[in-house]
């Protein structure tokens, strides 16, 4: 299944590694930030009886 | 206009030390390099345009958040937006007032800091001709930079992030002329470009300014 | 019907949130697909072996970098000159989307590096202007959460916006003569010229760059779906503290 690398197995699975986790980071931050405001709003929408 | 910019220049050479504090950075920096890198002179030679040209510009960049800030805090900026001259105007004034009292002197006082770096004689002309065409370019970025920020309370950290990435094509072209002068090479091309860059600054960034300055005063 | 109505907040949150999940799976499946097939079933290069599996990393990245900035650009100006709250917003949503990518661009770039020209980091025009692009990205966002009047926040950035647009630019070719360098030209481009990049790795790349495209979207999206929640609920607060 896992492909020969060869000598450059450390270089490329690294380059995969930190790529991945940059990207599901920013994905995970984006996401809970818009859960957050959007429970946020929500609750302030309900305080005031306020129609978005 | 003129009085505008004698008030700036008086004001500047008053103020606590405004005008040689950027002067005494500069000959800091020239100081504290060798110091750090070693006493010889082969590699002091090497370095020393890249050297100059970064003290340059934090020099320049030490006295850019006065620039608006101390007339934004007493109102005066108020002033003279509603003053019968343009923004646009008023901005190129201050920018060229800056300019007089950090890029000329240090332009003046540049060819003895070469000769405490080893820079080669042949190197020394074109150091000052870099210098003096391209230190108006900083000050006029400089004053964009202080336009974004004169309202904010910490400006001063922000507007070196916003100004010195702007300050890379002048840093790259004038270390560029003082390299290749000192090298016996041709310089028409970089000192060229530098001086489009100066030109091109000076003449469209007092627009840039003078929104930005409006957007802050709203 | 035109593009103008989708600068009503409500119609656009209405419509981004028709169109995320898809575009959002979209991105999932293209970039899956892409990296197992570039990552397992690629060959390797003859020249750079296996280190060529990081093109399908560090291509899509680099592209979407410059394409997102170009993006706010245009958002920006849209903003200045239509003054449409939700234009401004989408280009503060893609400053750290791009800045993200910027850095993968970076890091990808230096793992790629060190076997190929047996350094880290090199001074090298391309990396040097993404490094400086960097910075550019940087102090956009910056300046974004240092202003506390959105509007005033909104406008400056749109103006830092333009004016370092032009400032990138110079500083590209600056740089570009500064340093001849070690990277190579682009070879996506260079199909039907006599160097052109193996098939093999050209569709497994297409479809990761495609990827990369649906991911900075639904990104920019979700993005600015928030930050128009979160100006409502600044209205909403500001006139609680007035009422009370």
């Amino acid at each position: 299944m896992m492909p020969d690398l060869g000598k450059y197995a450390v270089t490329v699975l690294s380059s995969y590694g930190v790529t991945l986790v940059l990207l599901a980071g920013l994905v995970a931050l984006s996401w809970a930030r818009h859960q957050r405001v959007r429970r946020a709003l929500q609750q302030a929408e309900a305080r005031t009886g306020r129609e978005g | 206009m003129i009085a505008l910019l004698l008030r700036d220049l008086r004001l500047a050479m008053r103020a606590g030390g405004g005008f040689g504090l950027g002067l005494a950075f500069f000959l800091l920096v020239a100081v504290l390099v060798p110091l750090g890198v070693g006493p010889e002179g082969g590699v002091l030679a090497r370095i020393a345009p890249g050297i100059l040209w970064v003290g340059a510009l934090l020099a320049c960049l030490l006295s850019l958040d006065r620039l608006f800030a101390l007339d934004h805090e007493d109102g005066s900026l108020d002033l003279l937006a509603t003053a019968p001259i343009p923004l646009e105007g008023v901005v190129a004034i201050k920018a060229l007032a800056h300019w007089l009292v950090t890029g000329l002197p240090l332009t003046l006082a540049a060819p003895l800091l070469g000769v405490l770096l080893h820079l080669p004689d042949s190197g020394q002309v074109w150091l000052v001709a870099s210098l003096a065409v391209g230190t108006p370019a900083l000050s006029s970025i400089g004053a964009f930079g202080a336009a974004l920020t004169v309202g904010l309370k910490r400006g001063g950290l922000l507007l070196s992030l916003l100004v010195l990435p702007l300050y890379v094509p002048t840093l790259i072209f004038g270390a560029e002329i003082i390299k290749r002068g000192a090298a016996g090479m041709a310089v028409e091309v970089p000192l060229l470009l530098l001086a489009g860059i100066t030109l091109g600054a000076a003449a469209a960034l007092p627009f840039a300014s003078a929104l930005a300055l409006r957007i802050n005063l709203r | 019907m035109s593009i103008w109505e989708y600068a009503n907040p409500k119609k656009f949150i209405a419509t981004a949130q028709r169109v995320l999940p898809w575009v959002a799976t979209g991105a999932a499946v293209a970039l899956i697909m892409g990296l197992i097939w570039g990552f397992f079933f690629t060959p390797d290069d003859y020249k750079q072996g296996s280190t060529v599996k990081i093109i399908f990393l560090h291509v899509p990245a680099a592209m979407m970098a410059i394409n997102a900035w170009v993006m706010m650009l245009v958002t920006s100006l849209v903003w200045l000159v239509r003054r449409h709250h939700v234009s401004a917003l989408a280009a503060r949503a893609a400053a750290p989307v791009g800045m993200t990518f910027t850095l993968i661009a970076l890091a990808t770039g230096a793992f790629w590096g060190q076997p190929m020209w047996g350094t880290w980091w090199e001074w090298d025009p391309r990396l040097t202007s993404f490094l400086i692009l960097f910075l550019f990205y940087l102090g956009y966002v910056a300046l974004w959460e240092a202003v506390e009047n959105p509007d005033t926040a909104a406008d400056l950035t749109a103006v830092l916006c333009m004016v370092g647009s032009v400032f990138a630019v110079l500083s590209r070719y600056a740089v570009k003569f500064w340093n001849q360098g070690l990277h190579q030209d682009s070879t996506i481009l260079k199909v039907g010229e006599k160097d052109p990049l193996d098939p093999a790795y050209y569709w497994p790349l297409a479809v990761c760059i495609a990827g990369f495209i649906l991911l900075f979207v639904a990104l920019v999206l979700l993005r600015t779906i928030t930050e128009i929640r979160l100006r409502r609920l600044a209205v909403i607060e500001a006139r609680e503290r007035l009422g009370s």
